[in-house]
């Protein structure tokens, strides 16, 4: 085994303001990793000397569209490599603007750490207090904030306590135990902390970025929690050498199986067992969440695509009634009785959004009742009424099988993340106490700049 | 290969139900993007009725293809290859190509760039690349044949507008790509709809970098053509790059023919396809040099992408992969 198949790796997700020098940290991460190569950085020191910049600009390493360049933003996802020899990462790199939370949503789904960025200047604005419960609700289980351009307040100790414990007490709000979260004072300009220790902040003692992100534990995937395996498509060779082979074949979602282990198959409601787990490599004795296998069950069972096995003793219910929290993602507004199709696990179903029950001000972490619709960007909770019935769990307990697509029937577009449950405890107890809703009333306007999906406004 | 690799890492409960799990039960980072991959085959298997695998010869589409071997054992890869040649290819990679179909009993269909030049529905470039050409004979056939799927071997580090593609990529009737009207792809549920006409493009292995692809390589023993190990050849000097002569032309009056040791980094259109001088001749050695490396893959070897510095993004507009 090569040194290369030994490291594991770690998903994270940045977001900060538009300005706070995301672009720059992340080339600054980058570059300082030697991950940038000679003919990329030529580029970037070419582009820059064309400009008249004094110091090459590492924030063209990584704003790859021309309107990008253009513009100097950041207009989607990005995902960028970098390794180490202790680990390697993926990074998503996501636009900070108002109506581009959708990015920091899809950043933040498969992320186990987020970046969030702030102006020491500034400090913990209202977008910080956002992103940071964007990514509370999506599940990701760390935070480190970067306070960026700490060299223009002039590596001023006290100000980077006051933010920092400014943004302890709201990542305490959202629910992070204070081990979770880590504040690190940082130039992406210069290079304070980022990847080499300052000699700028003898006050702080704390890792480098980048230290963190090699040291801090990776979270796996739950593994204590109960067996579910959505079905993805059934395996049946019918060749010479095989003739009654019938597998099916998905990946764990969350819990471990073994051979022997008694199953029970949702919706239906079957039970059977393990008789193998089946890799192209040869039988596994166990597996475990993340691992795409092949599982062979004891009994002739009628079972296809979209089906879940799961544990027996806690098989989870399959429900048409489903109470769910969504990041809506699209342009065209949310309005009760909107019919939409949802996607979970392997399977796809026809529902109806039959209630709106509130929307949530996750900035200030109140919740407003019977909102008239959901618009681009905010968050709520709703009523889903399925077509067919969907063996889902809690989303607080396994982000996996908690989690919904919302697609539009007719144009195919994605038009909401959906979490099952209310995931964010702050948000449910002010659910409770939610106060009606004035129509026309928002905190703030919903730009109209999102170009993503061009949905139809009426039918 | 079938132990849980260690990591030492120690596990954090990810939910307030989760006990500490056991450490070594964190899949390795090969792992993850290996079960990932298998994933993204068998959600299409699942969800389409034409999926198609670009197939080139080359190490991410011979990656891609091991990977869907593995998705579907012990049954047959469930969907055909298509490889659009440009008739510039390496004769050591055809070879590979069709042995390599022929040992997995795979299902192969070409499309040729010539057939479309001869038939005037395509014009040589000046500069002789055909590269570029490919891109019409790909909507031709997936039109023709009526594609819904198409899996590509693109990862996102290859390039700055790459790192914005998604692992479903739709593609409305004319095969372009709009980066403004991507959807967001949340957790590993993929939305594959598409209307009538569009198809979507889909990226196995869009989360790994070169080095994970040799890695992969050497765990699995995948076998490659052999010019992408060190071999005496005789080059010319054009543009920064070593070129080898072939049908797709040679030295002009004024460049220097020399024999060097070299392999290929990447295997495309001959014509502009540069080598790179190496001693490496296993994969080992291989590794070690990619890992030592202070360029892209793609900026030492394919003059097609360094015409500008949105090429690769104009490109992507019209089709291309």
């Amino acid at each position: 085994m090569s040194a290369g198949e030994q490291i594991d790796s770690l998903r994270l997700a940045t977001a900060g303001s538009v300005d706070d020098g995301k672009s720059t940290l992340v080339g600054r991460l980058l570059h300082d990793t030697k991950s940038v190569l000679a003919d990329q950085l030529e580029a970037v020191h070419r582009v820059s000397t064309a400009r008249g910049l004094a110091e090459p600009d590492l924030s063209l390493l990584v704003d790859g569209l021309r309107a990008e360049r253009e513009q100097g933003i950041t207009i989607d996802v990005a995902y960028r490599y970098f390794a180490t020899p202790r680990r390697s990462f993926v990074l998503a790199d996501t636009p900070g603007h108002v109506q581009y939370t959708r990015n920091t949503v899809t950043g933040a789904s498969t992320a186990q750490l987020a970046i969030l960025l702030v102006d020491a200047r500034r400090g913990v604005v209202e977008q910080t207090r956002r992103h940071a419960a964007v990514v509370a609700l999506l599940g990701v289980p760390r935070l480190v904030l970067a306070v960026n351009k700490i060299d223009l307040i002039d590596y001023d100790e006290a100000a980077f306590r006051t933010i920092s414990a400014e943004f302890a007490a709201h990542a305490a709000a959202l629910g992070y135990a204070s081990d979770a979260v880590v504040s690190i004072p940082v130039s992406a300009l210069v290079g304070d902390n980022v990847v080499t220790a300052s000699t700028r902040t003898p006050w702080y003692a704390g890792p480098t970025l980048l230290d963190h992100l090699e040291t801090v534990p990776v979270a796996p995937d739950p593994h204590d929690v109960p067996f579910r395996f959505a079905v993805q498509y059934v395996i049946r060779p019918r060749t010479a050498e095989h003739p009654d082979y019938r597998g099916y074949a998905g990946q764990v979602a969350a819990g471990v199986i073994r051979p022997g282990d008694e199953v029970s198959v949702q919706p239906a409601g079957l039970r059977s067992r393990v008789t193998r787990i089946d890799t192209s490599d040869g039988p596994l004795d166990e597996a475990v969440a993340g691992r795409s296998v092949t599982l062979l069950l004891a009994d002739e069972l009628d079972i296809g695509r979209g089906d879940l096995i799961s544990d027996v003793a806690e098989a989870p219910q399959a429900v048409t009634e489903i109470d769910t929290t969504v990041c809506w993602l699209a342009e065209k507004p949310l309005r009760p009785g909107a019919r939409v199709l949802v996607k979970h696990g392997a399977r796809t179903t026809q529902a109806v959004v039959s209630e709106l029950v509130v929307r949530f001000d996750e900035q200030r972490l109140v919740s407003v009742a019977a909102p008239e619709e959901l618009r681009l960007n905010e968050i709520g909770r709703v009523s889903l009424r399925t077509a067919d019935p969907l063996p889902v769990d809690d989303y607080a307990i396994s982000r996996r099988t908690g989690a919904l697509l919302i697609i539009d029937p007719a144009e195919g577009n994605t038009l909401a993340a959906g979490l099952v449950g209310v995931p964010l405890r702050a948000l449910q107890e002010t659910a409770d106490a939610a106060e009606p809703a004035v129509p026309g009333l928002r905190d703030e306007p919903v730009t109209g700049a999102e170009h993503a999906d061009r949905a139809t406004a009426s039918r | 290969m079938n132990t849980a690799p260690t990591t030492g890492t120690t596990a954090e409960p990810e939910t307030v139900h989760a006990r500490a799990a056991t450490p070594n039960r964190t899949l390795s980072g090969l792992d993850t993007l290996e079960s990932e991959a298998i994933h993204v085959f068998r959600e299409v298997a699942g969800e389409f009725d034409r999926p198609v695998v670009l197939f080139s010869g080359g190490k991410d589409s011979t990656v891609l293809v091991h990977l869907a071997r593995k998705a579907f054992w012990p049954a047959p890869v469930p969907f055909a290859l298509l490889h659009v040649d440009t008739g510039h290819n390496f004769p050591e990679v055809i070879e590979f190509r069709d042995r390599l179909v022929a040992e997995h009993g795979l299902r192969l269909e070409v499309a040729h760039v010539q057939d479309w030049i001869d038939d005037g529905r395509l014009t040589e470039r000046p500069d002789g690349t055909r590269n570029p050409l490919q891109t019409v004979p790909l909507l031709d056939s997936i039109a023709e044949q009526r594609f819904d799927a198409v899996f590509g071997g693109g990862r996102r580090d290859e390039e700055r507008a790459r790192a914005k593609e998604r692992i479903f990529s739709l593609r409305n009737a004319f095969g372009q790509w709009e980066p403004r009207r991507q959807r967001p792809e949340l957790w590993n549920l993929y939305n594959g709809r598409h209307r009538p006409g569009e198809h979507v493009r889909v990226f196995p292995l869009s989360n790994w970098t070169e080095l994970d692809v040799w890695n992969y390589i050497e765990r699995e023993g995948i076998e490659l053509p052999s010019i992408y190990y060190a071999h005496r050849r005789e080059v010319h000097l054009r543009d920064g790059m070593l070129l080898a002569a072939g049908p797709w032309g040679g030295p002009r009056a004024d460049e220097e023919v020399v024999e060097r040791l070299i392999r290929y980094r990447t295997v495309g259109d001959g014509s502009c396809t540069g080598a790179v001088e190496s001693s490496a001749s296993t994969v080992a050695e291989v590794i070690a040099e990619v890992a030592a490396s202070r360029l892209t893959e793609r900026g030492a070897t394919r003059a097609d992408d360094r015409m500008s510095e949105a090429a690769m993004e104009d490109r992507k507009r019209e089709g291309y992969f």
